[in-house]
């Protein structure tokens, strides 16, 4: 007996060194983690988590400015509504790869999958911490049903979304577990997902902005029209082609014992490939939302204060990367596209932020005061993003993402 | 002029505490289902009438015989009165300052987690001597914002008229909040455990229930908060302007705004000058979000059937280009 708890006791131990020290003793695996980043990334924790935990034993007034008038904050604005379009990226490459037949990107759709994935996740912990009592999550699932509610739409999509996208990424974490007969049933859905995926995804992508449509007397006329739904949806899947290069290219410079050959090889051309989607995307959207002002008839107001801050989202933050990346792809730079995209990932969280913060209640006194962040929420935002890029690399660093599994090479 | 009203305008002898069933409107059914929205906005179907009310209107007009009030900015002379009936009535905690110090108008208040109203003092541009004062509370409206916003329904329109809410149902996303074209629900930031929304309730649950009129109105020396039906709160306005339209500015707040609120306001001077939200829609909010919801169930059955189809090409395509190099042998044998 106790032979055999031996035996199954040294399995255990190989198990744990393989799949989770990477094949290092502790002794070797704690050596590795002592690196600047981790340090930065420690300090940034030390800060924030605790803050959460006051949060939670206080109430929200110790770390948020708590306004009746300024319900929503950064958490939201950051974690929610900047968090999910940029997450748009698992439904953008497993449509393109699965259904539209962009078969050399490939080696970008499970990178885009666990991207979303985890963002879906974390935009979930965000709106956890910034409810009022987040223990009650499941409410509107079988609680209370307000079906006349866009947010009601919005926690059933998510919800569901996040399941499915945990599918998705399934056949990685069964292919790091060795696990290959669940990995076959997980391969046979895939489709079936990704469908599911195309309609939560436009559904619920469109329904953020769509919440907005509630509160047209508060909202600045140039941020709020009845397209808001349609731009959400249409900058969310640009958003998703640039941070598909931006996720791509720090995975590359900083994890680049985890790729394999044909990721590294192919990434240039990818890259290019991606920045094109991305340009024709933002173009898209510009012009929707010329086609936003003129339907309202707003153009008088484009030569006011908020109009000109509405000029310099429109000009700076979506047609300049639009124009940068048309450039990389004209030149075939895929640093130039690089730029572009990280520049039109920026400029989708001063869109996000704009509408959810700057825009809405503009009118109040002292509006633009209100809105600054209290130094304690935004170190919960800095940790909690922290974590994100944490879990997102522990993942990186063990499942096949970033490189095939060599059992599965030609199994696709 | 009524000093210290008691009982509610236009109540009808014998109806007691169940005025509003007996309300006999043919399609009321039809139009509670399409005013709860429920059924409706979720699957963007409206909600199909029974043989009898096939033909009814969609609009919503409100319950009918429901409650409201009215208040008379030009009676109001910043008593507090309300205030501190409103603070005894619903146990809420003592202010800091007691409620005859009139340095609270030093600045604009909002109702919050400890006030369900407060009254606020603006100057008087006819007359810089008589300031004038605006109570401000939930406006109870006809179709409620908040109510559209909620995803758990914490939110629901009494027959009476009041705008209930139940922290029983609520997780705290603050939505209704962002929702409301008048600012009013506040929330309890403070509290770790049971942090709710709070606002005025109309005396709902201890008073207009049972027929009662409000503590606000009830306390108020001057009659500038008139309690009643709401039809007949519309009446009394009207009269009140044509018989003096010197004194008053030509507009009811809130018999259309937002479709249509149970609490209203008339005013001697411009609205907007008192900080009335003078851009809010006059079509009930819920209308806005309508054509989204109603997009839903197009998606979830469209959808399937077109990107489905986008893979079977693709999946016909791929097979036909493996067909092709089979084909040439043959056709070179």
């Amino acid at each position: 007996m106790s032979n055999g708890y031996a035996v199954h006791q040294d399995n255990f131990r190989s198990w744990f060194m393989d799949k989770l020290l990477m094949g290092m003793s502790w002794p070797e695996y704690l050596k590795t983690l002592i690196t600047p980043f981790n340090v930065i990334a420690a300090i940034v924790l030390s800060v924030g988590l605790p803050l959460i935990a006051v949060r939670f034993v206080q109430g929200l007034a110790s770390v948020t400015h708590a306004s009746n008038d300024y319900p929503w904050g950064i958490l939201l604005g950051w974690g929610l509504f900047s968090g999910v379009p940029l997450s748009a990226t698992g439904f953008v490459m497993a449509t393109a790869y699965y259904i539209f037949g962009f078969k050399r990107y490939h080696s970008l759709v499970r990178l885009g999958v666990l991207t979303g994935f985890l963002g879906y996740l974390f935009a979930v912990i965000y709106l956890l911490t910034d409810l009022g009592r987040p223990w009650r999550i499941y409410y509107p699932m079988m609680v209370g049903f307000g079906t006349a509610s866009v947010l009601f739409l919005v926690a059933w999509h998510v919800a569901t979304y996040l399941t499915v996208q945990l599918l998705e990424f399934s056949p990685a974490i069964l292919e790091w577990l060795k696990a290959q007969r669940v990995r076959k049933w997980a391969m046979m859905i895939t489709i079936g997902m990704t469908i599911a995926g195309i309609i939560l995804s436009t559904l619920h992508q469109s329904a953020l902005g769509a919440m907005f449509l509630l509160a047209p007397g508060k909202m600045h006329p140039l941020w709020y029209s009845q397209y808001l739904p349609v731009f959400f949806l249409s900058s969310s899947i640009y958003a998703a082609l640039a941070m598909v290069i931006v996720v791509s290219t720090l995975s590359a410079r900083f994890l680049r014992d985890k790729t394999d050959g044909n990721f590294l090889g192919n990434l240039d051309n990818l890259t290019i490939g991606l920045g094109t989607g991305a340009s024709v995307g933002i173009y898209v959207y510009f012009a929707l939302k010329v086609i936003g002002v003129a339907h309202d008839d707003n153009w008088s107001l484009l030569n006011t204060g908020y109009g000109h801050w509405f000029l310099v989202e429109m000009l700076v933050f979506v047609l300049l990367p639009g124009l940068i990346l048309s450039l990389g792809v004209k030149k075939r730079s895929s640093a130039i596209v690089r730029i572009g995209a990280f520049f039109a990932v920026f400029g989708i969280i001063v869109n996000r932020i704009n509408v959810s913060t700057v825009a809405f209640n503009w009118n109040l006194q002292d509006h633009l005061h209100h809105i600054i962040p209290p130094w304690k929420e935004t170190a919960i935002v800095l940790a909690i993003a922290m974590l994100h890029i944490l879990i997102f690399r522990w993942i990186l660093n063990r499942m096949p993402v970033l490189r095939e599994h060599p059992d599965y090479r030609s199994s696709h | 002029m009524k000093i210290n009203q008691t009982e509610p305008v236009g109540k009808d002898e014998g109806d007691g505490e169940k005025a509003p069933d007996n309300a006999p409107v043919p399609e009321q059914g039809m139009n509670r289902r399409a005013f709860l929205g429920t059924v409706a906005a979720i699957s963007g179907v409206a909600a199909v009438g029974t043989a009898g009310s096939a033909r009814a209107s969609e609009d919503f007009s409100g319950w009918p015989n429901s409650y409201g009030l009215l208040t008379d900015l030009t009676a109001c002379v910043g008593c507090r009165s309300c205030e501190k009936a409103c603070n005894e009535a619903n146990n809420l905690p003592k202010p800091a300052l007691p409620f005859d110090d009139a340095s609270v108008f030093d600045q604009k208040r909002r109702p919050d987690a400890h006030a369900y109203t407060v009254v606020n003092r603006y100057e008087n541009p006819k007359d810089k001597n008589t300031p004038i004062y605006r109570k401000v509370q939930c406006n109870h409206c006809k179709e409620p914002a908040c109510a559209s916003a909620c995803p758990i329904h914490a939110y629901s329109k009494t027959p009476e008229g009041a705008v209930k809410y139940n922290p029983d149902l609520c997780f705290g996303c603050r939505y209704c909040m962002i929702a409301c074209p008048f600012s009013v629900p506040a929330y309890d930031y403070e509290s770790a455990l049971e942090p709710r929304i709070v606002k005025c309730t109309m005396c709902y649950d201890a008073r207009v229930k049972h027929g009662k009129v409000t503590a606000c109105a009830e306390a108020c020396p001057t009659g500038a908060i008139t309690f009643g039906k709401r039809d007949e709160l519309i009446k009394i306005a009207r009269a009140r302007i044509e018989k003096e339209p010197g004194k008053y500015v030509d507009h009811i707040f809130g018999e259309h705004e937002a479709g249509g609120t149970n609490w209203m306001y008339i005013s001697g001077v411009p609205f907007e000058q008192l900080d009335f939200p003078t851009n809010v829609p006059n079509k009930p909010p819920i209308e806005l979000t309508k054509g989204f919801l109603s997009s839903v169930p197009l998606v979830f059955t469209i959808w399937p059937a077109l990107f489905g189809m986008c893979y079977a090409a693709l999946k016909h395509r791929d097979e036909a280009d493996n067909d092709k190099p089979a084909q040439k042998k043959e056709e070179s044998k």
